[in-house]
């Protein structure tokens, strides 16, 4: 017996399919990439002045944008001495016709609870150092991601464009006069302390590739999104997509999730300026 | 509160289990009524109903599709199920976990043996003590099975993680909280795949097969109750004749 997803695609979907498996066998792609091959990356900060960070980063044809607005809070009850941040993503309806007007929708609520989950889990930054008042007062970071335009992969940009408005946070530097919050002229850059990045991976047959485009995500068997650290952890995984992974391949997956991260890591540090905590 | 001692020196966990055990499984099918096919499962003191109606008529009829059955999943926690209420209503965290559980259950329903319909499934935990979504999603694959729905397989899901630096199968909720990882994994037996995996915390990568091997031993017996549960119910003795 066969696992049903076969027979799931139209015909369409199952040409475009059969075509992208047999360029995989010649270790090509449509877009001339070969399967391990990233699209290539751009990143733009500071693009929003009244952000207190934001980045807008392409990866290929998918263009995401991400800002983060700070507030001054009440630190969590059993986090006295935390800021804290929330991840909120839309996939705005002008980055595709599958995308539709209104609060997000499971696709939305997964891109940023994913991403939520690498920085986090990736520990990418000290929320020790978002405190103000013990108890009483800290930094809250929203981190708002839009997909501005989308071809596929939309996960990867979007934790690369969240680090990079996050390197980049200049937050108002507050101070106690009177028993009272005051705001100063000053602000500070919280140093990263960790340097999560994700990748998506595609398995097609027992072929691989890394950072579908869009005709390739439609017609995968499945697909991944792994994120690491810096130190050889694996900090994050989402299976996003129906179909099984067969269990022999895991090894290799994360062997290429681990090599393909660090490219980006690379990548990243070569147009972000990072204040690397410990550095 | 400070993080709790989580494995003693002897290699024991705060329920007395040994890093490879799983806590005490119940499983049962066709518990609810007025549903085409239902189970509950319990692991440890977590508790969880699932429930099948279908393949039965889409509304709206257009949502339906020519060459399939849609597959609709609802993961949902009741109020009570966490030590503080949960708001009612649907979290970000359930409409996420609904979806990935979704997907891991349309790898192995034959959804095309029934166009235009569709199969509705609600899993609704009533205590929750970490594995919710691995328990939810065992029981969903039972009921499935109840309602007489046509699948490659049984689906059967545990969590692996780490708790003070040591790999263990099957996290209960205090593990969960101050463990270092926490991997759910729900796998096709028969087909040696994996149809749901996610990840929140770290693990290094050289633990990582260490990790599945353990959640894979995990799962097999969990699918060995699966069908001994299903016998259960529908096992029959032949009577001899009239």
């Amino acid at each position: 017996m066969t696992l049903p997803l076969h027979s799931r695609k139209d015909l369409t979907a199952r040409i475009m399919q059969e075509k992208i498996y047999s360029l995989l066998q010649q270790g090509k792609r449509l877009d001339g990439r070969g399967p391990r091959d990233l699209r290539p990356l751009t990143i733009q900060t500071n693009l929003v002045e009244k952000a207190e960070g934001s980045a807008l980063v392409t990866m290929g044809g998918t263009k995401i944008l991400t800002g983060i607005k700070v507030e001054v809070g009440t630190p969590y009850s059993d986090r006295p001495d935390e800021g804290s941040f929330a991840v909120n993503a839309e996939l705005l309806p002008l980055a595709s016709t599958t995308f539709e007007p209104g609060p997000p929708d499971e696709r939305g609520v997964e891109l940023a609870r994913v991403v939520d989950r690498s920085l986090r889990e990736g520990k990418a930054i000290d929320l020790k150092k978002l405190c103000i008042v013990e108890g009483e007062k800290a930094y809250i970071l929203f981190i708002d991601i839009y997909v501005l335009d989308y071809d596929g992969n939309y996960y990867d940009p979007a934790l690369i464009s969240a680090m990079a408005a996050l390197a980049t946070l200049k937050i108002p530097r507050y101070r106690v006069v009177d028993g009272k919050l005051e705001k100063t002229d000053e602000y500070f850059t919280p140093e990263l302390t960790a340097l999560p990045f994700s990748v998506m991976i595609g398995v097609l047959g027992e072929k691989f590739l890394v950072d579908p485009q869009i005709d390739e995500e439609k017609v995968l068997d499945v697909s991944l999104i792994i994120g690491t650290d810096e130190k050889g952890n694996v900090v994050s995984i989402q299976k996003n997509s129906p179909g099984p992974v067969p269990m022999n391949l895991m090894d290799d997956i994360i062997e290429l999730a681990w090599e393909k991260t660090q490219e980006i890591r690379r990548k990243f540090l070569e147009t972000v300026p990072v204040k690397l905590a410990g550095e | 509160m400070s993080k709790p001692k989580l494995i003693t020196e002897d290699g024991i966990r705060t329920d007395g289990r040994r890093f490879d055990e799983l806590r005490p499984i119940k499983m049962e099918v066709g518990v609810l009524d007025k549903s085409d096919g239902s189970a509950y499962v319990e692991f440890g003191k977590t508790r969880v109903f699932a429930a099948v109606f279908g393949p039965r008529e889409v509304h709206p009829r257009h949502l339906s599709l020519p060459d399939r059955a849609i597959l609709n999943c609802r993961y949902h926690m009741t109020s009570f199920s966490v030590e503080e209420r949960k708001p009612l209503g649907m979290t970000r965290r359930e409409v996420e976990l609904s979806k990935v559980i979704r997907e891991a259950l349309e790898t192995v329903v034959f959804l095309e043996e029934f166009p235009r319909t569709c199969i509705d499934i609600y899993i609704e935990v009533v205590q929750a003590d970490g594995g919710t979504r691995t328990t939810g999603l065992t029981a969903a694959s039972l009921a499935l099975a109840d309602a007489g729905i046509p699948m490659a397989d049984l689906i059967a899901a545990v969590a692996v993680g780490k708790v003070d630096g040591q790999l263990v199968l099957d996290l209960n909720d205090i593990e969960d909280k101050y463990g270092e990882a926490d991997m759910p994994i729900a796998m096709a037996p028969r087909f040696d795949s994996i149809v749901l995996l996610q990840l929140n915390g770290r693990i290094s990568k050289d633990e990582f097969p260490r990790a599945l091997a353990l959640a894979k031993k995990g799962i097999m017996e969990i699918y060995k109750l699966q069908r001994e549960a299903l016998k259960r119910k529908y096992s029959a003795t032949p009577q001899g004749g009239m």
